[in-house]
């Protein structure tokens, strides 16, 4: 399996892809320029397809055994053809032109007359790298990542016995994709992508909690063996989870919430992120649609999309369309800065593309989505944003969260949470969901801190079906009123 | 869709049960004590549509493969995107590779031999829908114009769809189990949008069923997303107290799910779940009753057989309000000393037994608290039964509704909800694998401004 049809490494990601994608089809420039005359149909702006070869595994280990081991390859190419609002879609799982024309076919039948376009030559795309090549199933022999996840197990169990049961997982995948567009776009990227959670329950008497932890990003297992990695996260999803056995009930009502840094900037993926993309601010179905250029926030929120950090989990050398990614401003100082966008939306709404058209596979068409959303650093030390408080909920970990992007409201889970009494924090409570408004919440922010940090590379975000993998982060900030969803009225 | 449209042909069932058998073989080749194959493909058209024009055309054709390998103990498993000899080979190598490096786990292994299903009977569960592409855009379309003729506050929509669905599933194991089953899925669906800037609101509607003739009719569906999101124009916040809640039939669905999750197998042999030892207990008040009935002709959670090939047969969860048994495949099964519950895949048609009041009649009956149409986030510990998420819904005061409600949480827990459950309603959701009505609970926090 892993080791044994490991792809070869070069140097150039778009050789690669060739060599993989194309090749064993025999498709040469002329068969695709013949896909392209189908895609091409009088009233299609621009048409592109996307090859992509996944090859996936997943290890789990339950209390002591290796429990479940998987792997999965996918191959397949989408053909698209967009004519105005209009995306006309279609996908093999089979790479081969006799496919690749149907498909084609079925997808241009969206187009209603209108200009012929002409097929641009190809020009090989240039761009950043963000992280290497290497196939992260083959970094690692079989039994390195099974003891990979016994050293997260022992960590786990040594620090409480408490903790009865723990359940450790590490997932890789090595994915190439190659994008033809019509328009002359030629573009390959090799992204390995790489995570490891950990998931523990600790009882005491009758109460058992459960916390989990965990990270990755863009690059092979090696990193992951680093040592004390692994043990980190382990000891964190142990800490969580006897934290969690002392909370007590949650407040329910309107608070001041301070959020801790990092993984709490799911806050903004969901509170305004979301609502930034650019199909449903074309669609003007969003809170945020026509608002470019008003103030959305306090002035202490600088929030960015950045897609080209070196080899975090939401990055991406190149979208899914083979635009380069870029780091783009969303909120400037509070004020309203721009959308994410993809190429029809850039294009129907005279924005500049931001690199942000992004599929869970190929047969899934492209649409904005974000990759890693996060808040600049602010003035204030994290310490004085607590002490700041007289009675509110300092939350520091949180499940996931969800939004309505029409009325803007929207959820998020915290899983660790303490109560702030006197601006010092006291007991923990129970997790309880808050709820806001996205485009009132950040008005709200009356405090920043100094210390951003990324989450540790876990996110996963859903939209119209499709899951891509994201970041978040923030630093340390404070909400002045927020609806906490706890049971103490 | 079509049926001379090469891309809409599903391929011959004898070639996947060809191929199943390969797998099988291939395994025991290898020396495999056991295997299962599960593959499958499919088939279909999604056509959404947006202000009178397309929105997207979306042409599906999947083919999958999966297999799982016993070797001793072991267990390894690989699946692939395609359905060939070569991809059916590679992946019982793989699977075989990874098995030489998880553990001996005595729980591992097929179902038992003898709880297969012998001559599962025909559900009914095929209706190809002979639908155009241009059809299926012209129905989508008629379903949005609807929805905007339906009332003047609706100023824009977030689209109309239709989507036809095909698929050949085939099972097959060691024990010589190996069926093949055609099934379709068909839906109309319409999100609608009223008001504009901050006053914006969204809901939607729609209709699925395995036979298009069972579906809601397009215009109708366009009309019920629209009256639920001019229903919803003028939301406002609460403020906090603790008031009984009505959670209307489709959010309701998600209550019995939570049910569902906590005294399924996984997360009993982890004692992850509030629910650990609960068989035999009382968990609701006595009257209620839920059921699964996995042979409902048509249904939409129907099943001869789990994903393990478990016979299927109706089965008691709830009777008098005491939880009759878990919801387990055979690993789990094994791992707590019990017999499988032919739910490998999950329940199959559970039905809550519904009361004889509609929603209005428990309206009145809740007389002040909480209507929930809609529900948000992941607020729900499966490990503690505490339940915090956000909500959107209707007040109500003296048993009618006064005004749409949003930016609120509803609080409480799940033991506690479950024990306080007033009544269930006659308006039965049966869009998907569990049938409920409205369900009224006792006090909840409901948390707000």
């Amino acid at each position: 399996m892993s080791q044994a049809e490991a792809a070869t490494v070069t140097a150039d990601p778009l050789r690669d892809a060739e060599a993989q994608l194309l090749a064993p089809a025999a498709l040469d420039e002329a068969g695709l320029e013949q896909v392209f005359s189908r895609l091409l149909r009088p009233g299609v702006d621009f048409a592109d397809l996307y090859f992509q070869a996944t090859r996936r595994e997943a290890w789990v280990l339950e209390d002591g055994i290796i429990r479940e081991g998987s792997y999965s390859v996918d191959c397949g190419v989408g053909a698209r053809a967009v004519a105005g609002e209009r995306t006309g879609f279609a996908y093999c799982d089979e790479i081969d032109l006799p496919g690749l024309l149907d498909a084609a076919s079925a997808a241009s039948a969206v187009a209603r007359g209108g200009a012929s376009r002409r097929l641009e030559p190809f020009r090989a795309a240039s761009g950043h790298r963000l992280y290497g090549a290497d196939d992260p199933l083959a970094s690692l022999g079989a039994d390195d990542k099974v003891a990979l996840l016994h050293r997260a197990e022992a960590a786990a169990r040594d620090v409480d016995p408490r903790i009865v049961h723990v359940v450790a997982s590490l997932a890789g995948a090595h994915d190439t994709v190659l994008v033809a567009g019509s328009e002359g776009g030629w573009a390959a990227d090799v992204r390995p992508l790489v995570r490891l959670n950990v998931s523990v329950l600790a009882a005491a008497g009758e109460r058992r909690e459960s916390g989990s932890a965990g990270g990755g990003g863009r690059y092979t297992y090696t990193r992951l063996v680093a040592p004390e990695r692994v043990e980190a996260y382990a000891r964190e999803a142990a800490r969580q989870a006897l934290v969690n056995l002392e909370a007590e009930e949650a407040p329910a009502g309107n608070l001041p919430v301070v959020l801790g840094p990092g993984w709490p900037g799911v806050l903004l993926h969901e509170a305004v992120g979301h609502g930034l993309e650019g199909d449903f601010n074309r669609k003007g179905t969003s809170a945020f649609s026509g608002r470019i250029g008003e103030r959305v926030a306090s002035p202490l929120c600088t929030v960015v999309d950045d897609g080209a950090m070196e080899e975090r989990r939401g990055s991406l050398s190149i979208d899914d369309e083979g635009c380069p990614t870029q780091r783009s401003t969303l909120i400037e100082e509070g004020v309203l800065t721009g959308y994410m966008q993809d190429r029809q939306n850039a294009g129907l709404m005279g924005a500049p593309r931001t690199g942000n058209a992004r599929r869970e596979s190929y047969a899934h068409p492209p649409m904005p989505r974000m990759t890693n959303t996060y808040m600049l650093a602010g003035p204030h030390e994290p310490g004085e944003i607590i002490a700041s408080v007289d009675r509110g909920l300092y939350a520091v970990h949180f499940g996931g969260g969800q939004v309505d992007i029409t009325s803007g409201k929207f959820v998020f889970s915290a899983s660790e949470a303490y109560w702030i009494e006197n601006g010092r924090i006291q007991h923990p409570v129970k997790g309880a969901t808050l709820i806001g408004n996205g485009p009132d919440v950040l008005t709200r922010v009356d405090m920043v801190g100094n210390d951003l940090e990324l989450d540790s590379g876990i996110g996963v975000c859903g939209k119209e079906g499709q899951s891509v993998p994201v970041g978040v982060g923030q630093p340390t900030l404070k909400v002045d009123g927020m609806t906490v969803g706890g049971t103490q009225a | 869709m079509s049926e001379s449209d090469p891309r809409n042909e599903l391929p011959a069932a004898d070639e996947l049960e060809r191929l199943v058998a390969l797998a099988l073989d291939d395994a025991r080749g290898r020396g495999a004590a056991a295997a299962e194959a599960a593959f499958s493909s499919d088939v279909g058209l999604s056509a959404s549509v947006r202000k009178g024009e397309i929105d997207t055309l979306e042409h599906h054709r999947g083919r999958d493969l999966g297999v799982t390998v016993y070797m001793g103990g072991r267990k390894g498993s690989a699946s692939a995107g395609a359905l060939s000899e070569e991809a059916v080979r590679d992946a019982v190598r793989a699977a075989c590779d990874i098995a030489r490096h998880t553990s001996d786990d005595p729980a591992n292994g097929l179902a038992p031999a003898e709880r297969m299903a012998q001559d599962p009977p025909g559900l009914d569960l095929d209706h190809p829908w002979q639908i155009s592409a241009d059809e299926a855009v012209a129905l989508a379309c008629e379903c949005e114009a609807a929805a905007v003729e339906a009332d003047a506050r609706i100023e824009n929509t977030e689209g109309a769809g239709v989507s036809v669905h095909r698929g050949l599933h085939a099972y097959g194991n060691t024990h010589g189990f190996l069926a093949v089953l055609p099934e379709s899925r068909h839906s109309i669906h319409c999100v609608a949008v009223a008001g504009r800037g901050e006053a914006m609101q969204r809901d939607y509607h729609y209709t699925v069923a395995r036979d298009p003739a069972a579906l809601e009719e397009a215009r109708a569906v366009g009309r019920q997303a629209a009256e639920h999101t001019v229903a919803r124009l003028g939301a406002a916040s609460l403020s906090t107290e603790r008031v009984p809640v009505l959670f209307q039939a489709p959010v309701a669905k998600g209550l019995v799910g939570h049910l569902v999750s906590a005294v399924s197998g996984g997360a009993l042999y982890r004692e992850a779940s509030f629910l650990v030892g609960s068989a035999g207990t009382q968990l609701f008040p006595g009257w209620v009753q839920m059921v699964e009935r996995p042979h409902i002709p048509r249904g939409l959670g129907s099943a001869a057989f789990d994903a393990e090939g478990v016979a299927t047969a109706d089965s008691a969860l709830i009777d008098g309000g005491v939880l009759q048994r878990y919801v387990l495949d055979s690993y789990a099964a094994r791992r707590l000393g019990l017999a499988t519950t032919a739910n490998a895949g999950g329940v199959h048609n559970l039905e809550v037994a519904p009361g004889g009041e509609g929603l209005d009649a428990l309206v009145r009956r809740m007389g002040r608290g909480l209507i929930v149409t809609e529900l948000m986030g992941q607020g729900v510990n499966l490990v503690t039964g505490d339940y915090s998420r956000g909500a959107a819904g209707f007040w109500v005061e003296n048993g009618a509704i006064v005004r749409p409600v949003q930016e609120v949480t509803i609080a409480g827990h799940l033991g506690d909800i479950f024990a306080g459950i007033q009544a269930v309603g006659s308006d039965v959701d049966r869009r998907g694998g569990i049938h409920t009505g409205s369900i009224l609970t006792a006090e909840m926090t409901v948390a707000g401004q």
